[in-house]
């Protein structure tokens, strides 16, 4: 009977042994602590490709990369395509008249230089380069007609055509409406020569020209496929340095990229093949990292903190800002953020630094501006950030005294706001953190959070139905305009009852007179920033968003975009790996 | 036999259009939209993208055209997950990888279960007993998707003698996963072999075996096992239920294409038609082994009459 009794614990001291080793190795269990020693035994062949790096410069033979996804590739027909995946696809194996290029300028790609512009800047006329399709057709001014209508179309129902054409291509809005596709701002003068028509100027209509939506589609291949087109590699036509294969939309896990030599540029590609297999959880995606089989895999919250220090780790600034919309008008009352004062109290109530060092731990950077860093450049380089520089600060004892004016304002020595948030474990840490910092450094101030799924905070969102909400937004086209133009009076995306004529006729300015005038243009939006969040504190700045991500030394030179394909391999190469 | 089958059938097709019908109904009381840009279009703008999935048609008219659709087995096409693929071909697709991981899974696990309830209930109260006792209670109360972390963690990246993740190398990629998910029927069965055998083992027509001398291993296998597999069969369905919903979690440990990953994420990007189609397949899948459960009732136990009304 004893020795019965021995087998028992002998076991439970097997199995508990097992979960407490493994939790060590930093595996699944993110629940537990996981800052034991063992943590650092598992990239024990780090060392050996550090060394790597020394010979570097050289391409090595084998030119593979193999890469993961993070989701299914939901649709590679560049018209109807809406999402991360499927535009960083296309921006490797297609092209549009631009491409952004390492420094994240838009330069000619299938466009021969820089096109010519009517001095009312409404009339771009562009030359095409001679270019093939994957299957040794000629790429002719008629596939940007037939692609560009296509995306209008409102039998195709491309959410992005409407989205990024209307009220910049002249008719845009009409054609996707029902009117006459000819009616559309775009003509094909000859085979070579593109014309297009804007609806107002539209300084960073280069930047435009690299984004998915406008890329060119062959008609009569389009049209022969039918219902086949972009189901599967085979069923598309490539223009960009690469060429799908493997890939069909019906089947998951993966596909493959390999050097496409139709291309104009292919002696700029170094690549061979890259491999991507779809990988949903952050823990195997690092698993196959450590064990070679991946060459990058992305560090999301909980593994940027037990990764973060790795000599792999690679950082990456987005562009994507994130930030609290003071709704100042609920269910037709106005609430107590109508008030400018208790706005400016809350938007400087709660320490930034300490958010992104201690809760979001990626990179990111504390934000006291809308415009984020590192996006927007003036003609001779200058960012957008050195004209306008911080519009606020976390400034505790300032914001109490903007507190209790605001109070006595209106009247109320205490005051409950709803904080609407999302329902990710980190959306609702840093929500905490916010309502712990606003509270402890307001006094009389009651937050109450309120977290919801995206689509519930979108219904919300438009029937008003909050009072703070932590949004965030991401660049649609490389301008200071696609950040600022969403807070004029009775933008969808306002939907918190802002209004400011003053700002309202900088946008404005910025938008029509001041289109030519570059630095006019610039220093409008400049100040339109600076009333939306240092006068008026209709929003307040919280972060921009960094990435993580583990990299191999020997994978080099693969460059991230601010928006349009997240990422280009056109100049990637393998030099190092043995 | 046939006569019940053929009711059973009935049954079936009741319950699976009242299934086809809630799902369809939840779905759309799911608030948001399954554009996923849908924070940047206008109003407009997404009413016309909606209208070219006619999801601007009244409510009644988009239920019965899918149910007309369903009857005839057109399960429609995706909306954002796989844009315009047939679901019907995204579901055949996937369905390889997940069969093969849960047979082996269920296989392996049933079998190496029975063989631990039946030692165990032959070697009573012996530390094989116990072992197998501990197993079991491991096996029942710990999700499958642990023991994948740990098995991925264990035996692909600190052992490296299976691939970590993917659905690249055959066989070799089946066995992690497989094996994460035969634990639970490993230790479902284990323990319900383990209870029946000893019940039967004591019953008079075993005493009267052993008084006309047969052997110890012809008991247990000959006259004992057969009828401690009667209960098993019981929770073959629910094991099979639990065998599905345990590899949605492990198919995304494991990236593999499957048909539970697929499901996870389309609820999640609110693709209505795959959500429906995946619900559909589901049900179907279930409710047909819940039927063939019933008939190896008979098969194995003649004592058991399915008919009825012949007592």
């Amino acid at each position: 009977m004893k020795n019965s009794k021995l087998f028992w614990l002998l076991g439970l001291v097997l199995v508990l042994g097992m979960f407490l080793a493994a939790c060590g190795g930093g595996d699944e269990a993110e629940e537990e602590g996981t800052d034991t020693p063992t943590e650092t035994e598992t990239p024990a062949e780090g060392e050996g490709e550090s060394e790597g790096t020394e010979t570097a410069g050289e391409p090595d033979a084998e030119q593979v990369l193999n890469l993961v996804e993070s989701a299914d590739i939901p649709t590679m027909d560049s018209a109807i395509a809406e999402d991360a995946v499927a535009f960083n696809i296309l921006n490797n194996v297609n092209e549009g008249l631009f491409r952004l290029n390492e420094e994240n300028v838009a330069i000619p790609a299938l466009a021969e230089g820089e096109p010519e512009i009517s001095e009312d800047g409404l009339t771009y006329t562009f030359k095409l380069r001679d270019a093939n399709w994957s299957d040794g057709t000629p790429i002719t001014a008629n596939d940007f007609v037939f692609s560009w209508q296509r995306a209008l179309d409102p039998a195709v129902g491309s959410p992005y055509g409407p989205y990024m054409m209307a009220g910049t291509i002249a008719g845009a809005t009409e054609v996707s409406e029902g009117a006459d596709p000819s009616t559309l701002g775009v003509v094909a003068e000859d085979d070579k020569t593109l014309v297009v028509t804007l609806e107002r100027p539209t300084p960073y209509f280069m930047s435009l020209m690299a984004f998915g939506t406008f890329y060119p589609q062959n008609e009569e291949f389009v049209t022969a496929q039918g219902a086949d087109y972009a189901q599967t590699s085979e069923n598309l036509l490539y223009n960009g340095p690469f060429v799908l294969s493997n890939w069909d939309i019906t089947q998951g896990g993966g596909w493959t990229m390999e050097k496409n030599p139709e291309y104009w540029d292919a002696e700029t590609v170094t690549l061979e093949t890259i491999n991507v297999s779809v990988v949903k959880e952050t823990a195997t995606a690092i698993n196959s990292y450590d064990t070679g089989d991946i060459d990058r895999a992305g560090l999301s919250a909980e593994y940027a903190l037990q990764r973060g220090e790795d000599p792999d780790v690679v950082k990456e600034l987005e562009p994507t800002l994130f930030y609290l919309k003071f709704n100042q008008e609920r269910n037709g009352e106005e609430t107590p953020l109508a008030n400018v004062n208790i706005r400016k109290a809350l938007s400087m109530a709660f320490n930034k630094q300490d958010l992104v060092d201690v809760v979001l731990a990626n990179g990111s950077l504390p934000a006291n501006y809308l415009v984020p860093t590192e996006f927007a450049f003036t003609e001779n380089g200058e960012d957008f950030r050195e004209v306008n520089g911080d519009l606020t600060e976390f400034n505790a004892e300032q914001a109490k005294e903007f507190w209790a004016t605001g109070l006595e304002e209106i009247g109320e020595t205490e005051v409950t706001l709803e904080l609407l948030g999302g329902d990710s474990e980190l959306a609702g840490k840093m929500d905490a953190y916010l309502k712990d910092q606003m509270e402890t450094n307001l006094e009389g101030l009651t937050v109450n959070l309120k977290a919801v799924p995206f689509a519930v905070r979108l219904e919300l969102d438009e029937s008003q139905d909050y009072d703070i909400q932590n949004s965030g937004w991401g660049p649609d086209f490389q301008d200071p305009m696609t950040f600022i133009d969403l807070f004029v009076t009775g933008s969808s995306h306002n939907l918190m009852s802002y209004s400011n004529e003053e700002f309202d006729s900088l946008v404005e300015q910025a938008k029509g007179e001041l289109a030519t005038d570059l630095e006019g243009r610039w220093q409008a939006m400049a100040d339109a920033e600076r009333i939306l969040i240092e006068e008026d504190a209709a929003i307040a700045p919280i972060y921009q968003r960094g990435l993580m991500s583990l990299q191999k030394p020997y994978v080099k030179n693969i460059i991230s975009h601010p928006f349009g394909g997240d990422y280009s391999y056109k100049w990637a190469y393998i030099s190092g790996k043995e | 036999m046939a006569r019940y089958i053929g009711k059973r059938m009935f049954y079936m097709l009741i319950t699976l259009i009242l299934i086809a019908t809630f799902t369809f109904f939840l779905m759309k009381i799911l608030p948001g939209s399954p554009i996923a840009s849908a924070d940047r279009l206008s109003p407009e703008q997404r009413a016309i993208v909606e209208a070219s999935y006619g999801l601007d048609r009244p409510l009644p008219v988009q239920y019965f055209d899918y149910m007309f659709g369903l009857v005839q087995g057109d399960l429609g096409v995706s909306i954002n997950q796989f844009k315009g693929a047939p679901v019907t071909d995204i579901i055949l697709n996937r369905i390889g990888p997940s069969a093969q991981i849960g047979f082996q899974g269920m296989l392996f696990g049933t079998i190496i279960g029975i063989l631990f309830g039946m030692i165990a209930a032959v070697k009573q109260n012996s530390w094989i007993d116990y072992t197998s006792t501990t197993v079991a209670i491991i096996g029942i109360s710990i999700p499958s998707f642990v023991f994948a972390s740990l098995l991925q963690y264990w035996l692909a990246v600190e052992w490296q003698l299976f691939p970590v993740a993917f659905w690249k190398d055959g066989f070799m990629s089946s066995v992690l996963p497989s094996l994460a998910l035969a634990m639970f029927p490993l230790a479902t069965a284990a323990r319900f072999i383990r209870s029946e055998m000893i019940e039967v083992l004591g019953s008079d027509y075993i005493t009267l075996a052993k008084a006309k001398g047969a052997s110890g291993s012809e008991i247990a296998f000959k006259h004992a096992f057969r009828n401690a597999l009667i209960p098993l069969i019981t929770v073959l369905g629910p094991m099979a239920v639990s065998i599905l919903t345990g590899s949605l979690v492990v198919e995304q440990i494991f990236a593999i294409p499957g048909i539970g990953e697929q499901f996870v994420t389309s609820i999640i990007v609110q693709d209505f038609s795959i959500i429906m189609g995946t619900t559909m397949f589901f049900s179907i899948f279930l409710i047909l082994v819940i039927l063939l459960v019933d008939i190896l009732y008979g098969v194995i136990d003649p004592r058991i009459r399915l008919s009825g009304g012949k007592n």
